[in-house]
């Protein structure tokens, strides 16, 4: 134990010699993520819609996944492995549950948050329901649902670490690893690699957040909102 | 032939124009309150007029509107759009062949000037070869600089917004047009501008349009034909502008339409609709003293100079003093002029600011016409 | 079913009570921690967030800690945290202070974020006016900023508080106690019962959480007419 305080905490030839394997984790990691938000979405999607169109399923909906986001990480997914294995599908279980709260909140508050008079406007023109949803109000919720997206996949991506448990844990393997060993470069390079793979994420995604909506981004002429004249 | 009725009041029938939208019996109760919003109310809307429903806050008029174009369905009673009732066609294709307007015109935020302008084109299907053009003309007809096609409504002011809500109402050339407030949400100076560009377009295009205000002024400005509505959908007077002013059908309806209901009535006859008269006149080359005969002939204190045709003032008695010719004694220049399109109100203006007591009416050109006297100007209301 | 059944049993064994590695001692450990890092993230964001939101500069700062603190994977900063103490305060390495440290970090970002918010929330012209009758800055600031943003200060600390109680459970991963432990150990000895019902601990004492904070910012929440205008606009808006 000595020895290992004594010597220095990062050794580049380690992480240069281990890289085949720090790929692979990486891998790992963005392919859980990867299906971790693409299952929430498909799941969230209707769900909202659901939320949207019957305002009273709102709280019920909230209730439960906010109940599955409320539960500690590692319980969870250590509470699956009896019924579920050592899986991935144990991991995405979890990690999915964790997506649901945050995207389906952000989803409806976005859908909400399109103004009366343009959906008004729009129905007076000749759109029909479905339109008016896929051509009007989606996209003007597209800055709340990418906002949602956003936090969800930065929070998947520390939570995989967590799956080490189960050796589903992509970078975090790395670090659990470590801790087994006790040596702190491979602790180090697990914590630090998901960290930034992290903030790289949330940086990536904002971006893709201001390409997808130009029109939020332009200088706004001050409009004061009418109030209802003779109404 | 149609009739154009009203609640209440006399039937007239119009032997001309067929009615583009008949709103027969119409009645809307809306669950959880107690009196109708709409009671049997039964409106003909005349192919190519803006019939404007003007009338307090709840009287139902932007009920009555929207159901035009089913945006509300009537509870009891018939609506027909170019003799078709409405509530036997698809709203959708219904309302797409309707041009729809409202205060605060909901221009889709994540969309340019340009798509939003192709609004409706795009959901009928048309050719993108078509809406180009079409885009480009209605952006030339509203006054909009084409630099603006690109922009987000986010990024115009509001009186662009309210135009290109307009032109988006009017793309696919829809003969009808339900215009809610459609220029309240802007400042005075910029509605007056807004109005007027509209009445212009409307004298060229002929749309039947559904008007709805709260501003009886606006109403009088902007009408063919004025429904005044009062709580519950109960149109108290459905006539021209001239006539509600002129003969209020009762009280609510004198109340109103307000006080200086003569001023308003002015305000609707122009300069150029009436007979201007004679003042005195004389050339700056006249003497002193055909310049005193001149006032003497029309019992004033003053005469006008007028150098072949051009007016360049006029002098009274003091100004004549020791002046050889009427040129020499300096003419003062009128305060105030009117020109043919101006209206009586603003004769009527400029007659009681002048020192001269008369509205002086010249041409484009500073070409003197005539004078309009008080009595002359009364005259028109009286009658 | 199985598995279940036996976690209950598990947890109603009067055995698992007792002793150093029983449930009271365990979830005391778990609490102990969660309060320490809380009460040391909410004094250090707190104060700098009645800063920001008062003064209204390092509002950039401010807003960055807010989206860092989002996206740090809890375990990296946990692991990160465990390394550092390690190599500086080898005896000090399991457990309890590594996990604080990293608590505390993790916790600060919606306390701060959310004070400074509730502050800069107080209308501007409340605070001029408040400045024109003649409070000096502390006034306004104790008087006026901070009862307005209580609200939203409690919210932060209901925020924070939950991470903090989810994430003390990965203590148990670097050697540390707290009820996370039953999980770990029972992962290791393949104690599916002693696993499962660990689990259940950790969740029931992350859901108490949320509840009972939940049930304060309640009691503090203002009596406002929200519900019943959004009553009164479906009332009045008619689809057709």
């Amino acid at each position: 134990m000595n020895g290992l305080v004594a010597a220095p905490p990062t050794s580049w030839e380690w992480i240069w010699d281990h890289r085949d394997t720090i790929g692979q984790l990486f891998v790992q990691h963005v392919q859980l993520t990867a299906i971790a938000v693409a299952i929430g979405l498909a799941i969230s999607i209707p769900l909202s819609l659901l939320a949207y169109r019957y305002g009273v399923t709102y709280a019920p909906i909230t209730w439960f996944t906010g109940l599955l986001y409320t539960i500690p990480s590692l319980a969870l997914f250590a509470a699956l492995t009896p019924f579920t294995g050592l899986s991935v599908k144990t991991a995405e279980i979890g990690l999915v549950s964790y997506t649901l709260l945050i995207l389906v909140r952000n989803i409806v508050v976005g859908l909400r948050s399109v103004p009366d008079d343009v959906k008004e406007a729009a129905r007076g023109m000749g759109y029909t329901r479905r339109q008016l949803l896929w051509r009007v109000e989606f996209p003007l919720a597209m800055p709340a649902i990418a906002a949602g997206i956003r936090v969800a996949t930065v929070s998947t991506i520390g939570l995989i670490t967590v799956a080490a448990l189960i050796g589903k844990g992509g970078l975090g393997q790395l670090i659990v690893e470590g801790l087994r060993i006790l040596y702190p470069t491979e602790i180090l390079t697990g914590a630090l690699a998901s960290l930034v793979f992290a903030l790289a994420a949330d940086a990536l995604l904002l971006w893709a957040e201001r390409a997808l909506t130009p029109w939020t981004r332009v200088r706004v002429r001050a409009f004061v909102p009418p109030r209802p004249v003779g109404r | 032939m149609q009739s154009v009725e009203s609640t209440r009041g006399a039937t007239e029938t119009e032997a001309s124009k067929e009615a583009m939208i008949s709103l027969r019996h119409v009645t809307k109760r809306f669950p959880n309150t107690r009196s109708p919003a709409v009671e049997d109310l039964s409106l003909d809307v005349p192919q190519g007029e803006t019939v404007v429903l003007v009338g307090p806050s709840g009287c139902g008029k932007t009920t009555t509107m929207r159901m035009i174009n089913r945006l509300i369905e009537p509870t009891s009673g018939e609506i027909l759009v170019d003799g078709r009732d409405v509530m036997r066609q698809d709203p959708v294709e219904l309302r797409r062949g309707i041009g729809y307007v409202i205060q605060s015109i909901g221009l889709l935020p994540h969309r340019t000037v340009a798509q939003n302008i192709a609004t409706v084109p795009r959901l009928t299907g048309w050719d993108h070869n078509r809406i180009q053009p079409r885009v480009d003309e209605l952006m030339e007809i509203f006054g909009l600089d084409p630099e603006l096609k690109q922009r987000y409504p986010s990024e115009l002011s509001g009186g662009q917004r309210q135009r290109v809500g307009v032109a988006r109402a009017l793309a696919v050339d829809p003969p009808v047009m339900l215009m809610d407030e459609p220029f309240a949400a802007v400042d005075p100076i910029v509605r007056a501008r807004l109005q007027e560009q509209f009445l212009d377009i409307q004298r060229r295009l002929q749309k039947t349009i559904v008007f709805v205000t709260h501003d009886i002024d606006e109403a009088i400005k902007m009408a063919d034909r004025i429904a005044i509505m009062n709580l519950g959908g109960v149109v108290e007077q459905f006539a021209t502008p001239e006539e509600i002013l002129r003969e209020p059908a009762n009280d609510f309806v004198k109340q109103f339409v307000g006080a200086e209901r003569g001023l308003k009535r002015l305000a609707l006859i122009k300069v150029a609709d009436i007979q201007i008269e004679d003042g005195p006149v004389v050339s700056p080359s006249a003497s002193p003293d055909e310049a005193r005969n001149a006032m003497r002939r029309f019992s004033l204190d003053w005469t006008s100079v007028v150098d072949d045709g051009e007016l360049l003032g006029w002098v009274d008695e003091s100004a004549l003093q020791g002046a050889g010719r009427v040129g020499e004694a300096s003419p003062r220049p009128f305060s105030a002029y009117v020109t043919a399109s101006d209206s009586l109100r603003q004769a009527l203006d400029s007659i009681v600011t002048s020192r001269t007591q008369v509205a002086v009416v010249v041409s484009e050109g500073q070409r003197y016409l005539g004078v309009l006297s008080l009595e002359r100007i009364s005259q028109e209301i009286i009658s | 079913m199985h598995t279940l059944v036996q976690a209950l049993k598990w947890l109603v064994d009067g055995s698992h009570w007792s002793g150093f590695d029983g449930i009271p001692v365990r979830t005391l450990e778990h609490v102990e921690i969660s309060v320490a890092a809380v009460a040391i993230a909410a004094a250090v964001a707190i104060p700098l967030g009645l800063f920001i939101g008062h003064t209204r500069r390092f509002q950039f700062l401010a807003v960055s800690v807010a989206n860092v603190g989002r996206s740090i994977p809890s375990f990296g900063i946990l692991s990160i945290a465990y390394v550092i103490v390690l190599k500086v305060a080898p005896g000090f390495a399991f457990g309890f202070v590594p996990t604080v440290t990293a608590l505390v970090l993790l916790g600060i970002p919606p306390i701060l974020t959310n004070t400074y918010v509730g502050v800069q929330n107080v209308d501007a012209d409340t605070v001029e006016a408040a400045r024109g009758m003649g409070m000096s800055e502390r006034q306004v600031l104790l008087g006026l900023e901070v009862p307005m943003a209580t609200r939203l200060m409690m919210a932060g600390i209901r925020t924070s508080s939950v991470t903090v109680v989810a994430t003390a459970t990965l203590s148990a991963l670097i050697g540390g106690g707290t009820l996370g432990r039953y999980i770990v150990d029972g992962f290791a000895q393949s104690d599916n019962p002693k696993l499962v019902a660990g689990s259940i601990l950790v969740a029931v004492l992350a859901i108490l959480t949320e509840l009972i904070l939940g049930r304060v910012d309640r009691v503090l929440a203002p009596r406002t007419a929200s519900r019943g205008a959004w009553a009164r606009r479906r009332l009045g808006r008619q689809a057709a």
